[in-house]
This record gives C-alpha cells, structure tokens and sequence, in this order.
C-alpha cells in the first residue's frame, strides 16, 4: 500500500521502538511461552528419558521414538482413527450439509424448530451422551434389549468388538451434526439472496442452485468443519473411555492411541512413553491437518 | 540419590510444620534403611508423645477407628483422607511417592497392589517393629498377603475370604441342587440356563480378580517372585483346571455377558436372572446397597470344590494397612496401625460392618451368630470364617500386578468375544505382562 516508501527509513528509530513493542507483547508472550510452549517443551523432555521400578530413570534418547514406531498397538489404535475418520466424517459432514441446505431452503416448516432440535445434542456434554447411548445399547436390559425381547428377534451386539467402533461413530455423529449444521448454516446465511434470483431467472433449478452457488460459497466452512473433524476423530477418547465398562473386551486400552497414551501413563507409570505417543500423534494430526487445509483452499 | 534428600528432608520438614509438633525424628524419614528397630516401647512412648498422623485410606469404618483411637490417645491427632478408591488412590500415591511430596504417613492398600509398592521402595518394612511376632492374630490368607520377598510391609486390615451366593429361588424353582464342586456347579448351569434361557448361573465378562481368585482355590501358583526375578507360568496344573471348566461355561455361552458393577449386573441379581456369584467376603454391604430388592431370596454356601469333599478357598480382594517410606513419625503410624488391624480397631470395624482378618473377630461366637436378614437370617460370617481359615496358602501376586490386571482385558477378554481360548487368553496375559515386567528392570520368565 502507500506505507512502502516509510518502510525504508531510519534503523536507528526501529531499534529504539523494538522495546516499546516487546512491553506490548511482553505480557502475551509470557503467557503464551507458559501455557502453550512449557507444556510442549516439557512432554518433549519427557520422551526423552525411561523410568523404571527397577533401575529408575535415564536417559535413553530417542529410544521411545523408535519403540513407538514398531508398536503394534499404537499403529492399530491409529488405524481404528483413519478408520473412524474415512467413514463417520464424510457421513456426519454431509448429514450436517443436508440439514444445512434444509433449513437454509426456506422451504421447511418449523425451521427454527429443526435447527434448535438438531443442535442440542451439541449441548450435551459427551460423558452424559455416551452414558446415554449406553444404557440404549445395552442387549440385555437396555434398549435393545428391549426390542428383541418385545419382536422376538435378536439385534446384533451394538457393543460386541465387531460393531463398538460403528456405534462409537453413530453417537459422535448424533453429537456433532448440530453444531457442523450451524457452521453450514450461518456460511449459507452470508450468501446474497439476488444470486439466487438471478439463477433463477437465468432458469436454473434448486440442484443446479446448490452445485453452483451454495457449496461454492461456503467452501471456506466445509473446510473448517473437515479440519475440526479431522483433529476430533484422532483425539478420540471420551466416548470410548465411558463405554468401556460396558464393553470391556471390546475396547481395549489401546483403542485409540489418546486412550493408549492415558493407560500407559496412569495403569503403567510409562510417563515417557506416554509423552511420546503423545507428541507423535500430535505431529500426525498437525501435518494431516495441514494438507486437508491446503488441499481445500487451493482451489479457491 | 543427591537430588532426592532435599526433597525427602523438605516433605519431613513439610511433615513436621503441619504436625505443628516439637522437633521429634526427623532422621527417621532420611534414614530409611528398612532394618531399623523399633520396640514395642518406642512405640507406646510415641503415642503417648503425640503428633500428627495421615492416613490415606477409603475403608468406611476408619472413620469410627480414628475417632476412638483419638479418644484413647489424645496428644495425636489423625488425618483420615479419602484419596479415592483403589486404582484411583493407587494413582495419587505413586505420584506423591515420585514427587517426594504430600506423601501419607500410612495408607490402605490392597493385597495384590502391595508387592508393587513395597518393590517400589515406597513403604517401610515392618520386620523392625515386631510385626512378626503377630502372625498368630492373623488368617493365613491375608497374613501371606502382606508378605513380599520374604519381609513384612504391611497389617492386614480387612480379607475376602470367598464363598458362593446364590439366589435360592432359583435354585428351588428349577429343581437344582446348590453344587458343591465345579462340575455340579457347570452342570447346574447348564439345567438353568436351558430350563429359562434368560437365567444364567452368574455373569462375566473376564475380572482379573476374580480369575486369579479362582486359580488360586484350584492350587495354582502362576506367579513366583523372588526379589526381582518373576516367574510367571499360566500353563501349570491349578490354571489348568480352571481354564477347563470355565472355558466350557463361556463356549457353551453359560456365564452371562454382564459386566460387573455395573446397572445391569445389579438388576440381573435383584432379578434373579444371575442366579450365583462366587466372591469375596466383603459382598454383603453391596447386595444390600444397590440389589435390595434381592433380599430374603440370597443365601450362602461353601465355595464348590475342585476336589469333591475338600475344603480348600482362597481370597478375594482384602486389603490392608502400610506405613509409607517418606511418610513422618514412623513409629507413631506403627501404633495407629496396630490399633486400627490389631487392636480394638478390630471390633470397631466389625460392629459397624466390616469383615476381619483376625482370627480372634472371626472365632467370636457374636460374630458368627449374626443373622443376615437379606440371606434369609442365615449366619452367614460362620461360612466366610470357615472359608477364611482353609484359603490355600503359598500364593503371591506380581510386583506390578495394578498394571497387568489393567491390561487382563486386552488379552484374557478376547476369550469371552471370539474363538481365543481362556487358555490362550491367559498366555498371552502371561506375556504382555512378562514384557512389561522386563520393561521395566525385573527379569521375568
């Protein structure tokens, strides 16, 4: 803009202004260094080291590093996750987009009605929503239960090793297309009404309208929700955490590797390796993240 | 070890200010080499001196312990503190322990989470304060339980001795005979649960406990710990006789798949669609607490057999009481814990509902005579007494056996999903703990 040619001027001013603005930043960046860098910085340390009943701790480098790499259960925790993630994202995402277009359509009778009803369960807190869920699954005396003695008919085991991670998805999908719902919606509100007119004069149908105004339009959100998705499918923990009482030997303490790294700490005193796992999966997400991030502005 | 002592030198002092108590030992702490000795003298004169305790422990009866024993001893003053139950308190002390701070002076800890702590270096060894010479106070179930590498780390405080419940009505309505042996027992399952296909002889779903419990009373001995070498061996003769039997309960799908503690388990006992558990001594309180609809409908029997016409049991949980290595006034603990296991702490606890690991509590005629109104008014502490003095003797659990019950699941429970034997579940068991033991510096095999 027009401060280019300002740029250029004294040195001297700048160096005498640089403590100025650290007085600025000083405080945020304190806070900043505390809360998120110390914790990282710390975890980091951590992995380096092994503590043992017998022997206690030393230093061993990037030998967690290396045992992270060929465990097996961590790499099938991982798995379970891009498992989880393939499917229950795109299913939940396009649930919410649906919704979404529903309700923007205008054509909807109760349409605040279905916005706020979809969106509770966003508002129950996930511990609650898997107890919930729970006592549904339940073959013997729950809701199942329930049915198959009422039809006589025997559902299969939502909560059985086969079928736990699919009923694991059908409750984070239940939680989460409201608010994934309401980051579409309030995008679709953005969008010039005139567009739409002029579509239509122009003789283009509600699928046409959809294909070429609306999801162009709210590309920015659909990207946003993909990347918030991305990151809750790897950290999945609660949900399985809570229903493992019920389903003990189905979900195993290696489900999913938040689930792991937390056994490993707390059942096995392996802080180091738990740091580990940690940081490597935090490296995973981030780089996943960034590529679903690059990926889907690119074209814009 | 240099950068440790300012940190045990600061908990003592730390200890002391909070005691608010004149400059007594603070040696003790330092000095913590477990072949000290301390008389029975040194003891009373600590009581009589006074200070602060802290006490780590979850027992509801502690409570009316500590008020008397304060009562009897006034110069001390007791901190009872609920740090949460079991796994959860277990959690909290091994990060006191590791960060030198905030460690109790004497905590509960159960039987099988012992050996853990006491390898850690995290309690005291009582061989020092005469706690030998007790022995005879004690069951043999419990007594061994408090024993790791041949030293003495803790008093028993409470035992499980285990016996068979069973809803009686069940019994009666299908014509079964309450079994006495194991195999009554799977044949009794088997007429249940085809007379009524909802009812199952008991529920499970793997409970490490529980297994463990059941090798036990077939005479296995699985884990051998000498020091920090291990051995563990889910192939010998005991494991094997449980494994055969059980193993046909969960194939010919007998057992119920409920978890236990949880809101089905209770409402399958209340409803009498679970219709035995065998467990620890220490059920009572919990049938009445969270199945009451059950009562007068439950009775107790014997454990069945592996033997017919043997007698042989084993203990199902219990824990006990343990002076912590970086904990304060040792003696002064010493005594409280006396009181609390030994003493007239016992009967304390016993009048308001706990079950003992004392032989005196448990020969009492009241004792035995109490009736039972959700058993039907049957006596049943006469049947855990008996059960308590014919657990078989010799078994240990693993120096890290908090951690390998938490991983019993993993393994064992792919027996109770999918085509994995027990047998096979229990030998992988067997090696994931093994590799984590060798993990972590103990030489398993």
């Amino acid at each position: 803009m027009a401060s280019i040619p300002a740029a250029a001027p004294p040195a001297a001013r700048r160096r005498r202004r640089s403590w100025k603005g650290w007085q600025f930043v000083g405080p945020f960046m304190v806070v900043f260094a505390l809360v998120f860098l110390a914790p990282i910085a710390y975890s980091i340390y951590l992995s380096l080291f092994r503590n043992r009943l017998i022997g206690g701790n030393s230093f061993v480098g990037l030998e967690n590093y290396q045992r992270a790499l060929q465990d097996s259960q961590f790499w099938s925790a991982f798995g379970r996750v891009a498992l989880f993630l393939v499917v229950q994202v795109p299913i939940m995402l396009f649930l919410a987009l649906l919704v979404a277009l529903a309700i923007d359509s205008g054509r909807l009778y109760g349409r605040s009605f279905f916005r706020v009803t979809i969106f509770l369960p966003y508002a129950v807190p996930a511990v609650v929503a898997t107890l919930l869920w729970g006592f549904m699954y339940g073959a013997r005396f729950g809701l199942i239960g329930n049915i198959n003695d009422a039809l006589h008919v025997t559902l299969p085991d939502p909560l059985s090793p086969h079928l736990v991670l699919a009923s694991i998805g059908n409750i984070v999908t239940w939680e989460f297309v409201g608010y994934n719902m309401l980051i579409f919606y309030s995008a679709l509100r953005t969008v010039p009404h005139t567009l739409y007119e002029s579509a239509e004069i122009d003789g283009a149908g509600q699928f046409r309208i959809i294909r070429a105004i609306k999801l162009p339009a709210i590309r920015g959100a659909l990207v946003i929700a993909t990347i918030f998705s991305v990151i809750g499918s790897f950290q999945l923990f609660t949900e399985p955490a809570i229903l493992k009482p019920l389903a003990p030997n189905a979900i195993t303490t290696f489900f999913t590797p938040n689930l792991y790294a937390y056994a490993l700490s707390f059942s096995g005193q392996q802080y180091n390796y738990a740091a580990t796992v940690a940081i490597i999966m935090g490296v995973i997400v981030m780089v996943i993240a960034y590529v679903v991030q690059l990926r889907g502005t690119r074209e814009s | 070890m240099r950068k440790l002592l300012p940190a045990v030198a600061a908990a003592a002092a730390l200890t002391l200010a909070l005691a608010g108590c004149g400059g007594s030992d603070a040696s003790d702490s330092s000095g913590s080499s477990s072949s000290g000795t301390v008389s029975d003298a040194d003891v009373t004169a600590a009581l009589d001196k006074g200070g602060t305790l802290t006490v780590w422990a979850w027992e509801p009866t502690l409570k009316q312990v500590v008020t008397k024993f304060q009562e009897k001893y006034p110069n001390v003053k007791v901190n009872l503190v609920n740090a949460g139950t079991g796994n959860d308190q277990y959690k909290a002390l091994q990060n006191a322990v590791a960060a030198g701070k905030g460690v109790p002076d004497v905590a509960q800890i159960e039987y099988y989470a012992l050996p853990q702590f006491a390898l850690g270096k995290a309690l005291t060894s009582l061989k020092g304060y005469g706690a030998e010479d007790l022995k005879a106070d004690f069951t043999p179930g419990p007594w061994s339980s408090v024993h790791s590498g041949g030293d003495i780390y803790g008093l028993p405080m409470d035992s499980g001795p285990m016996a068979l419940f069973y809803n009686k009505d069940v019994f009666d309505k299908y014509g079964v005979k309450v079994p006495t042996t194991w195999q009554e027992y799977l044949d009794a399952a088997r007429k249940i649960h085809k007379a009524d296909p909802k009812v199952y002889i008991t529920s499970d779903t793997g409970d490490a406990g529980f297994t463990t419990s059941m090798v036990w009373q077939a005479g296995g001995k699985p884990y051998q710990v000498d020091g920090t070498n291990v051995t563990i061996n889910f192939a010998d003769q005991g494991s094997m006789t449980y494994t055969q039997l059980w193993q046909q309960l969960i194939s010919e799908k007998l057992v119920a798949p409920i978890s236990g503690w949880t809101d089905q388990w209770f409402q399958g006992i209340a409803n009498g669609t679970i219709a035995t558990l065998p467990t620890g001594a220490w059920m009572p309180a919990n049938f009445t607490s969270s199945a009451p609809s059950g009562s007068g409908k439950w009775r107790v029997a014997d454990m069945p057999q592996w033997t017919a016409g043997a007698n042989a049991s084993a203990e199902n949980g219990g824990s006990s009481l343990a002076i912590m290595d970086k904990g304060g006034n040792k003696a002064l603990a010493y005594g409280f814990m006396k009181y609390a296991n030994d003493g007239d702490g016992v009967q304390i606890r016993v009048d308001n509902g706990a079950f003992p690991a004392t032989t005196k509590q448990l020969s009492d005629q009241q004792f035995l005579d109490k009736a039972f109104p959700y058993f039907g008014g049957q006596k049943a502490n006469a049947i855990f007494a008996k059960s308590a003095a014919n657990v078989v003797t010799g078994w240990s659990y693993l120096p890290f056996q908090v951690y390998s019950n938490s991983i019993f699941n993993d393994t064992v429970g792919k027996a109770y999903v999918s085509n994995t034997t027990l047998a096979d579940g229990l030998k992988a068991w067997q090696d994931q703990s093994a590799k984590y033991g060798n993990d972590q510096g103990f030489t398993v095999k």
